[in-house]
């Protein structure tokens, strides 16, 4: 009993915290290496980061990383989550025995201001002075001794990116957990009817305990009092009702005649530069540094959007075209595995399941891996060496106007590729409402996965027309309008969001430009390998799922039946072929028989003759189909080469001793024809009888069932039943809706949009007649095309999208919202489509 | 007097390399009011104005030794004497 209680108390947790660029993420890699995981904080989107450091043989302790914030002052419950959580007022939460602060030394002020907030908490505090080397160059002379007894706690110079440091750090953890003391030093001081005001709110508080249903800590009233609109005043007024903001308003004006933020401000500012004043030497006049050097290229207005430009076109051509081979390999590979493990399992459900369920849905959730881990390579370096401030800071006027910031740019560039990524990339974006809004219409921009729908209704119904000296085709132009309207489309998506759903104060964009740092790469690889598992764990099995429970749908009801009537229709067709495989082989033994009465030898030379001739000729003729001659001149051609084996034959036929056999000859090579023939038909008719019997099944399964039920609802579209049920089958991925149309028309499901099998299917598609009288009518023209595409490049069919959503909001109300509206959205742009384009 | 009324200008109407000492932040209450003060940008502190992002918007400017990025919506808050 006493050994566990030992144990428990053995665990001490540490809270990592500072401004954001100090390399808190590279410090919190250096102490746990592997030894982390990652969660979400209940109710909001904040990820909650904890691992374990080895501070000494014996010792461990778990450190949690709260967000990069520059002051404690909250004003939304994402920022509040570091306050609650040092306030151990988070359930699930680990009690916090001692902060670890971390300091950029080379912007000292600022980063201080927070410190000042943190030690007023009476935690045991160690402050780590990162980046002592870039303060070098700065000219900074700093004496991290003496700021500690200014501070009255440890403070140790270190450069995370490079490990120095690293064990006085630990050492000093491991002492301030054992002795558990609080801060000794002088903290800010504040006017005299501030203090007074702020313990008499604090007590008034206590004293509502029970209607808050917590006590209260000091910090909390601080900051309710000081933070006019923040979120500990927000909070504290949903329990206590609106009077308790009144009283807040007449208590700030009683602690101070100004505003009561800038009393803080002020009066922590002033304790930092008297905190600092003696540690710290500053040149009379700053050197100019090479990241000044850096950023007037930078950010020139030519030469910095030039390499912005340039850079942002590797990105997007790194994870458009460079993840393609990967990608295609994992398709490949689980393609394989799929069909070799169905070749070993007997026919039926569990078969299909293993195959089209589970094995492809792995791979459908390993597929996203190349593009996210790439992605998140460029980002992770570009935030480690200081430029994605810099994008933003190019960037922001651009995105401003839709009220988002310059943040955003890269989430959206990405989603082009894929909004998996691209949505997993928000997460740099601080402010939650702008991160939500970017989340939501990142999924407008035309992805990869829309382009097979594109190429196929292109190809199969848009005429290749060129106007302009066929410089600009009428195909091309298509395609650029689908890409096109995911764009125009999200400005006002964006701006309504940020006018109703997600409305409020909008943040002041105020970020750091960094000093230029070389990225830490083992940080940088830690991240992407955490990322790609992230994706995988969490939102792989929602897909996983998901791919499972369609491929349920498009199996069931596996109607006995027609696994009969096909077997049946098998079995008549082989009888068919044996039947006339056995009539030819009866006439070419008896030709044979009677042509070896006549000489065997000389036989066998003819027919052996006859051969060559045939392989000369099929040699001839299979170099002509690829020599890239024009229709007309291989028709000619192939024609002189018939022409040219028919006279060998007869040539030969006129051979003596061959002469008199030439009839039973001709008759053996017949048979031998009609044999491969027969084959070469039983086979393609087999295959042909597989794709019905897959399509038949298709169009009787629940699918199949559902595309019939919503057909009235999509006739306004201009579709019919089959397209309905394709369009709700590619719930997984849109690019699924190439095979199951494939299948739907009985090509079976390996139909690739390119293909002109397909596309001669569609052209030739008509709707189901409901009267034996009724005219027959196509399915697909160029309207229903341009609806289809249209849908698809404004609808929500993708699972992944969906579960990835979730898993960065952690809700499910947000994949549920962005489903709707955009179904919704892509379901009366595709009528208003078809609807004009009938009309036109 | 007109002298020292043409003296005060919000941080959105310096120019790259002008340097200037804040006098105040207007706004009080709002967000950017806390968070323009949180980040060094309070009465008294000197700041110098970097460059212009290419599309005009948003500023750099130096304060408390780094550089801010800063709105001109927001920098309109920032009332500021020139020095040079």
């Amino acid at each position: 009993m006493g050994e566990i209680v030992k144990v428990k108390r053995a665990v001490l947790t540490v809270a990592v915290i500072g401004n954001p660029n100090t390399g808190k993420s590279t410090l919190f890699n250096a102490l746990t290496g592997l030894k982390q995981h990652v969660g979400n904080y209940p109710g909001v989107t904040v990820e909650r980061k904890v691992g374990t450091a080895q501070l000494d043989e014996k010792h461990t302790c778990e450190l949690i990383d709260l967000p990069g914030t520059y002051s404690l002052a909250a004003r939304s419950p994402d920022e509040m989550i570091a306050v609650d959580v040092l306030l151990n007022q988070l359930p699930g939460a680990p009690t916090i025995d001692a902060i670890l602060a971390i300091a950029d030394a080379s912007n000292p002020e600022r980063n201080f201001y927070l410190i000042s907030q943190l030690l007023e908490l009476g935690l045991p505090v160690v402050v780590a002075l990162n980046m002592l080397d870039v303060a070098e160059t700065k000219g900074l002379e700093i004496d991290a001794q003496k700021i500690g007894k200014a501070l009255g706690v440890t403070v140790v110079g270190i450069c995370a990116n490079r490990g120095k440091g690293l064990a006085e750090l630990k050492t000093a953890l491991l002492r301030t957990l054992d002795k558990k003391k609080s801060p000794t030093g002088n903290t800010t001081q504040f006017p005299q009817a501030m203090n007074a005001e702020i313990d008499a709110l604090l007590a008034d508080l206590n004293a509502q305990k029970e209607k808050i249903g917590r006590p209260i800590n000091r910090l909390e009233a601080f900051r309710a009092l000081v933070d006019k609109g923040g979120h500990a005043e927000e909070r504290l007024a949903s329990k206590l009702g609106a009077d308790f903001k009144n009283s807040l308003d007449e208590r700030r004006k009683r602690a101070s005649a100004a505003p009561l933020p800038a009393e803080e401000v002020r009066a922590r500012y002033a304790w930092v530069k008297n905190a600092l004043s003696s540690a710290i030497k500053r040149p009379a006049q700053p050197p100019a540094t090479r990241s000044d050097g850096i950023d007037k290229w930078v950010t020139h207005w030519f030469s910095g959007s030039l390499i912005f430009i340039v850079l942002m076109f590797v990105v997007f051509e790194c994870i458009f075209v460079w993840a393609t081979p990967a990608m295609d390999l994992i398709k490949y590979l689980f393609a394989t595995l799929g069909k070799n493990v169905a070749a070993s399992l007997p026919d039926g459900a569990l078969k299909s399941l293993i195959d089209s369920g589970i094995i492809r849905g792995v791979g459908a959730v390993l597929i996203f891996l190349p593009q996210i881990c790439l992605l998140f390579l460029f980002i992770a370096i570009m935030e480690d060496c200081g430029y994605m401030a810099r994008a933003a800071f190019l960037m922001d006027r651009l995105l401003s106007r839709v009220g988002l910031s310059g943040k955003s740019f890269i989430p959206m560039l990405s989603s082009f590729a894929c909004a998996v990524p691209g949505i997993m990339a928000t997460r740099t974006i601080e402010n939650w409402r702008d991160r939500l809004t970017t989340i939501l219409v990142a999924p407008l921009m035309s992805c990869s996965a829309r382009l097979p729908v594109y190429t196929l209704m292109i190809l199969a119904f848009i005429p290749d027309r060129g106007f302009y000296f066929s410089w600009l085709g009428m195909r091309g132009l298509t395609l650029f309008c689908m890409y096109f309207v995911g764009i125009v489309v999200s400005v006002p998506v964006a701006w309504i969001l940020k006018k109703t759903l997600l409305k409020g104060e909008t943040p002041p964009f105020l970020i750091e430009l960094p000093s230029y740092k070389i990225p830490d790469w083992r940080g940088v690889l830690l991240r992407v390998l955490e990322r790609g598992k992230a994706f995988v764990v969490r939102a792989g099995t929602i897909i996983l799922a998901v791919n499972i429970v369609v491929w349920a749908l498009a199996y069931f009801p596996h109607s006995r039946d027609v696994g009969e009537r096909y077997a049946q229709h098998r079995d008549m067709l082989a009888q068919q072929a044996k039947a006339r495989i056995d009539q030819s082989t009866d006439l070419m033994s008896a030709a044979e028989k009677s042509a070896t009465e006549k000489g065997r030898s000389t036989l066998e030379i003819a027919m052996a003759q006859a051969e060559k001739y045939d392989a000369a000729r099929d040699q001839k003729k299979a170099a002509l189909e690829i020599s890239g001659k024009d229709e007309e001149t291989k028709k000619k051609e192939s024609a002189e080469i018939d022409a040219a084996h028919a006279e060998s034959l007869s040539a030969l036929s006129h051979v003596f001793g061959i002469e008199q056999m030439w009839g039973e000859i001709k008759n053996i090579r017949a048979a031998k024809e009609t044999v491969k023939e027969v084959e070469h038909d039983l086979k393609e008719n087999l295959e042909k009888l597989d794709n019905q019997e897959s399509g038949d099944y298709l169009r009787r399964s629940y699918f199949g069932r559902m595309g019939k039920f919503v057909e009235p609802a999509f006739k306004p579209l201009g579709w019919d039943w089959r397209i309905s049920m394709a369009a709700i089958a590619s719930f997984p991925a849109r690019e699924v809706i190439v095979a199951t149309l494939g299948t739907i028309f009985n090509l079976g499901d390996e139909a690739e949009e390119k293909s002109a099998s397909l596309q001669d299917a569609l052209k030739d598609a008509e709707w189901d007649r409901t009267a034996a009288s009724e005219q027959p009518r196509k399915l697909f023209n160029i309207p229903v095309a341009l609806s289809i595409m249209v849908f698809f490049a404004l609808c929500s069919q993708c699972a992944a999208t969906l579960a990835t959503i979730k898993r960065e909001t952690n809700s499910w109300w947000w994949p549920v919202f962005s489903f709707t509206y955009m179904t919704v959205l892509a379901y009366f742009a595709a009528m208003l489509t078809y609807q004009i384009g009938m009309r036109l | 007097m007109g002298l020292k009324v043409s003296d005060l200008v919000t941080l959105d109407q310096l120019k790259p390399g002008q340097r200037a000492i804040v006098e105040r932040i207007h706004g009080e209450g709002s967000a950017v009011y806390q968070r323009l003060m949180e980040m060094g940008v309070f009465d008294s502190a000197e700041l110098e104005v970097i460059r212009f992002a290419p599309l005009g918007d948003p500023m750099e400017v130096h304060v408390q030794g780094y550089n801010l990025s800063v709105r001109k919506v927001d920098a309109k808050h920032v009332e500021v004497k020139v020095l040079t």
